[in-house]
């Protein structure tokens, strides 16, 4: 690329002293702003800048790493949180380089725009007087009359707009190129005000789904949810969706594999709006399911064993099948059993094996994920659940510091264990507990972007305008008639690999056309 | 999915494949080093014989390339899938594409030739780390992984890796030849370094080689990280998250399109670009390596513990 050319497209970039008055400074500093070396510069900060996300933690994408990085590092922590090291995306000093470099963007693209709209009209420029300054150019023997009209010919048939002017011809094509460009800048354009409306228009919840539960799409249907800043609850489409089965499949077969997942599989039925008809899918981690305005995506999943709790008098306490959070490959899972409802509150602290097996240490392990030999175990503590407090707790945890253990490593009595089927003895006057039987159940995550069709529209229209302007050719060809022959030469503007070639083909073809 | 045959046995096989390639290019390297010594020699015969070394080692390139392709394939049928869901995986198989382009690509552009000497020794370090540390057995794809995407996402950015590769070994010999330091210097490697320079093609060709090869690859990447976002929707309900392997995609797409503004900016063409160039694929091998291993991420696969 020869650097005449390039002048043409990177405004301000010489120096110029600026006018005095805040005018002029306002037009130097948007002069500056606009330059191709700002964006180039614009860029690299943003490269650099997105660096430190990918180092610390990230509050969005991962909180509980940012919960453990404060705790551990307290002084440090505080002090990088001031720096906002911990949202490094939605930083102040992150959005100041992306917001400039899309002023700095829009500043150079209107005007190119008007510029190339202009190009896209004008006849090519005249030859010019010494062909052999430029790039590409040769010399061809040739005596027949009409040359020139003949090189029109052809170069018109290659697409190129063509100019006669007395003995010389001037073409040019590839404008597309230019257009490309610009397609591809404005697409980066729409990219940024999808994400940002899309944004804020979107809404992510998460709901925990034990099977045959059902779901229904309102704010209280969720364990959790994180709603853009325009989000409305309006935007709910009230449907249904009920777990009717979750199946996962593990490998058994293969030795080096075995226990590794194969396959997560949940069965599910929906129903839109009252009268909707009730559809039955399927949802795997790659296949969410579509509803208007939502999609159903399968995040994670799990056992729920059944446990029922009797009273002495043998009056139910507590009947359900409960969540129980894996903790590892072979889901050895983590259970909060609350039974408000006993004359004296109590919790459990539960853990499920569904392959149970003993360490050397005699502690409990999982040996494989599917429910070869399930096994529940469970501490007892007595005391304040903490329900009437009004403050809301978390169904996974037990807050311990106010209750009792009363069957466990620490009280006299040994925890429990409990097969399926089995009923153990609660310590006390508590009464009993059941292992009735095992569900699964599946975490889904329920969620609407508006702005992502927008988003892929416009990144795709980058990607072809980014291809346009990077592969297709502009040049200028002109052909001028001298004594004996003609002169051809040619001048590319941005890459070109084929220019010398353009040349040669060119003074072939007319040639060619002469003998016809 | 519900049952897949594993086959430990023919992955070693896979493996012994590898190693004979590794084997074969070694020669093939020590044969590329050697025709440049010769080619700079002051003796006219020497030099011109040295195209007959270059002969030898391209076609021993071409035979390691074959075994090397060999070995990928047959650890996609012990896997039954495609062979690049971990670590060495993609080690082997976006090596082995980095060969494969490179060589096609001798038939559209003879000139960088001369540069296979650094193609060559990039993939044996890749070849040697793959098989030394990331090696794992086979093992069948995590519900996560389990998509057309994986085939379309990894491909293209493996083409991608491959073109950004070919362009950075053009970059570095941009960057020796237009070196002052060599250019200045007295004594006698020097003068040999200055002739072995004189072999490779003129500094306005390398540099306009290398932007091409950066271009393409810049194209891939920006559909490598379409696609990515595309996968991310369906995959992690959500098409973007700054989760670390996005945020370094991120981060080398947004280098790349520096470097492309860089090549029309008055000051910083040449020099400046190609160590952009450069930066831009050490991001790029960054990505692949450190990140891999050591952030903490949703993409953890590299299979190791
Ligand atoms: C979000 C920020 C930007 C990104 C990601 C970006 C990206 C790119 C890319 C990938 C190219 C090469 C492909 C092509 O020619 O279309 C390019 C070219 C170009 N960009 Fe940008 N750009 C940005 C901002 C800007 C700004 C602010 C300016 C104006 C100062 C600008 C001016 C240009 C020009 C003139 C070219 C053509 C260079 C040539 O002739 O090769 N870009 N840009």
């Amino acid at each position: 690329m020869a650097s005449s050319q390039r002048s043409k497209y990177s405004r301000g970039e010489d120096v110029e002293l600026p006018e005095l008055g805040a005018r002029g400074w306002l037009r130097w500093f948007w002069r500056q702003l606009t330059s191709m070396r700002t964006a180039l510069l614009l860029l690299l900060l943003l490269a650099a800048a997105a660096i430190p996300g990918s180092i610390y933690p990230q509050r969005t994408a991962d909180p509980n790493g940012v919960a453990q990085f404060l705790d551990n590092n307290a002084q440090l922590g505080k002090f990088l949180d001031a720096l906002q090291l911990f949202d490094v995306y939605t930083s102040t000093w992150f959005s100041a380089i992306y917001i400039l470099l899309f002023f700095s963007l829009i500043g150079c693209v209107f005007p190119r725009t008007r510029v190339h709209f202009d190009a896209l009209r004008a006849a090519p420029p005249a030859a010019p007087k010494i062909f052999s300054r430029m790039p590409a150019h040769a010399t061809f023997k040739s005596r027949r009359a009409g040359l020139i009209d003949m090189a029109a010919t052809v170069l018109r048939k290659q697409r190129y707009r063509v100019v006669v002017t007395g003995n010389s011809v001037s073409a040019e094509r590839g404008y597309l190129r230019e257009t490309g460009n610009l397609i591809f800048h404005l697409s980066l354009i729409g990219v940024l005000i999808a994400v940002g409306v899309g944004g804020g228009l979107s809404y992510s919840g998460q709901r925990v789904l034990v099977e045959g539960e059902t779901f229904v799409d309102n704010l209280t249907g969720y364990d959790s949810i994180s709603p853009g800043a325009f989000f409305n609850e309006s935007q709910l489409v009230p449907f249904k969706v009920t777990l009717d089965r979750f199946a996962a499949s593990f490998d058994l077969k293969n030795r080096t594999n075995i226990g590794t997942p194969l396959d997560f599989k949940a069965t599910v039925t929906s129903q839109v709006g009252q009268d909707g008809k009730p559809a039955t899918s399927v949802i795997r981690v790659n296949e969410p399911l579509s509803l208007p305005h939502a999609n159903v995506y399968l995040t994670g999943n799990g056992y729920a064993p059944q446990i029922t709790i009797r009273d002495a008098q043998g009056n139910i306490t507590f009947s359900g099948a409960t969540a129980f959070l894996p903790q590892d490959a072979n889901y050895t899972s983590l259970g909060v059993i609350k039974v408000p409802d006993a004359k004296t509150q109590f919790g459990l602290i539960s853990f499920f094996y569904p392959t149970a097996a003993k360490l050397s240490t005699g502690a409990l392990t999982s040996q494989f994920p599917a429910p070869v030999n399930p096994l529940l175990t469970a501490n007892v503590y007595v005391g304040d659940l903490g329900l009437n407090s009004g403050v809301p707790q978390n169904v996974y945890s037990l807050d311990i510091k106010k209750m009792k253990q009363v069957a466990g490593p620490t009280s006299p009595i040994k925890g429990l264990r409990l097969a399926i089927g089995q009923t153990v003895k609660l310590p006390g006057t508590l009464g009993t507990m059941t292992f009735d039987g095992l569900k699964r159940f599946a975490s889904l995550d329920i969620s609407y972007n508006p702005g992502e069709g927008w988003i892929l529209f416009f990144a795709l229209s980058a990607l072809g305008g980014l291809i346009m302007s990077l592969l297709i050719p502009r040049r200028r060809v002109w052909v001028r008639k001298v004594d004996g022959g003609f002169e051809v030469a040619a001048l590319a503007r941005g890459d070109d690999p084929t220019l010398e070639k353009v040349i040669e083909e060119l003074a072939n073809e007319i040639r060619q056309a002469e003998n016809d | 999915m519900t049952s897949v045959t594993l086959n430990e046995g023919l992955s070693q096989i896979s493996l012994a494949f590898v190693f004979i390639a590794m084997a074969i290019y070694t020669v093939s390297f020590l044969l590329f080093t050697g025709h440049l010594a010769r080619r700079a020699s002051k003796d006219v015969a020497v030099s011109k014989r040295a195209f007959n070394i270059e002969r030898i080692a391209m076609t021993l390139l071409i035979v390691g390339s074959v075994s090397h392709g060999i070995g990928v394939v047959l650890r996609g049928i012990a896997a039954s899938r495609v062979p690049w869901a971990n670590m060495y995986e993609f080690s082997i198989s976006g090596s082995f594409v980095i060969v494969a382009i490179f060589i096609l690509s001798l038939f559209f552009v003879t000139d960088i030739r001369i540069i296979a000497v650094l193609v060559n020794a990039f993939v044996l370090l890749v070849l040697g780390a793959a098989t030394t540390s990331f090696y794992v057995q086979v093992k069948t794809l995590m519900p996560a992984l389990q998509s057309y995407w994986l085939v379309i996402h990894v491909t293209v950015a493996v083409l991608a890796t491959s073109f950004f590769n070919i362009a950075a070994a053009l970059a570095v010999a941009y960057l020796f030849k237009t070196s002052g330091w060599f250019a200045s210097r007295k004594g006698k490697l020097a003068g040999l370094i200055r002739r072995i320079l004189d072999v490779f093609p003129k500094e306005n060709r390398i540099e306009k080689l290398s932007y091409r090869f950066n271009i393409i690859g810049f194209i891939l990447w920006t559909f490598t990280l379409i696609a990515g976002a595309i996968w991310a929707e369906r995959a992690w309900h959500r098409y973007w998250g700054w989760d670390t392997k996005e945020v370094w995609t991120f981060i080398i797409w947004t280098i790349y399109a520096g470097y492309l503004h860089a090549n029309a900016t008055r000051g910083w063409s040449g020099r400046r670009s190609a160590w952009l160039s450069l930066v831009g694929f050490a991001a790029v091998i960054f990505n692949f390596t450190i990140v891999n291993l050591f952030f903490k991420g949703l993409h953890v696969y590299s299979g190791l513990k």
